[in-house]
């Protein structure tokens, strides 16, 4: 195992004795947030590997058949993943965008309003693609 | 007396751009390319949920070659991020963190996305005809 991550570096007593890098981080931080931004990072990560890897093939699959696009979308096999593809890509794209403007915008109350606008879009973003995928089901 | 303040290291324009800084940086640049990408997404399903003639249009837009050229810099994009994403999932994991694997997981990132992109789109072209 590499130095930078060997299991508690810091002697630092926290509740329940021995804690690894991960556990001290959990619920700290000036926001009391802890390391939920950087897990659901990892999380809505893994999660769309294997949803990549279908829209990919589906999309190819549907090139190559003569049904329509609302055809092809109305199937329970595409349009559930489709719907768990929007969940999982506007998370990522939403706390991916946040960390960049958190980087490179450094005017406070740009940074918040432009912040905003990301989830909002990306919340927005989400409930369109869902709702659309849903009126073509039903 | 004025002067002169030496520069700041890391300074981006004196250093000297490594393999591994070029892929970070890519892969944040793909990110936000690929989040057009999610909005032209959401904007296709919108049309296919609106009807004949919204969809037409959306549709005669990504067939124009303009609309091919961003759908084939998506893919290349979206295999981009998929390769160098799983690189840094391993990363977190603990693999592969020594300076030789970086390289090479760097350089197979690379060849990776471009074979994948090529792949795709030679059998999208074979099945559309």
């Amino acid at each position: 195992m590499s130095e930078w991550n060997r299991s508690d570096p810091i002697k630092r007593d926290v509740a329940g004795g021995k804690a690894t890098a991960l556990h001290r981080a959990k619920g700290l931080g000036s926001a009391k947030s802890g390391v939920n931004h950087w897990w659901l990072q990892r999380v809505s990560a893994v999660a769309l590997v294997p949803l990549f890897v279908w829209f990919v093939t589906a999309l190819l699959v549907h090139a190559g058949s003569a049904r329509t696009a609302a055809d092809w979308l109305a199937q329970p096999w595409v349009a559930l993943p489709m719907i768990l593809l929007l969940i999982a890509l506007f998370q990522h794209m939403r706390l991916g965008l946040q960390v960049i403007i958190e980087d490179y915008v450094h005017v406070d109350r740009l940074k918040f309003a432009l912040v905003v606008t990301v989830h909002g879009a990306c919340y927005s973003l989400m409930v369109v693609g869902i709702f659309s995928v849903l009126m073509i089901t039903f | 007396m004025a002067t002169k303040l030496p520069p700041r290291s890391p300074d981006v324009q004196v250093y000297r751009p490594q393999l591994t800084s070029v892929l970070s940086i890519i892969h944040r640049a793909t990110g936000v390319w690929l989040s057009l990408g999610a909005i032209v997404l959401v904007i296709w399903l919108a049309s296919v949920a609106a009807g004949d003639g919204a969809y037409t249009l959306v549709r005669a837009s990504l067939h124009s070659w303009i609309g091919g050229a961003f759908l084939l810099s998506w893919t290349f994009a979206l295999y981009y991020h998929f390769c160098n994403g799983i690189r840094h999932l391993a990363w977190d994991l603990n693999y592969g963190f020594e300076l030789v694997s970086i390289y090479r997981s760097g350089w197979l990132v690379v060849a990776a996305s471009v074979c994948l992109t090529a792949v795709t789109w030679v059998i999208a072209l074979l099945i559309t005809g």
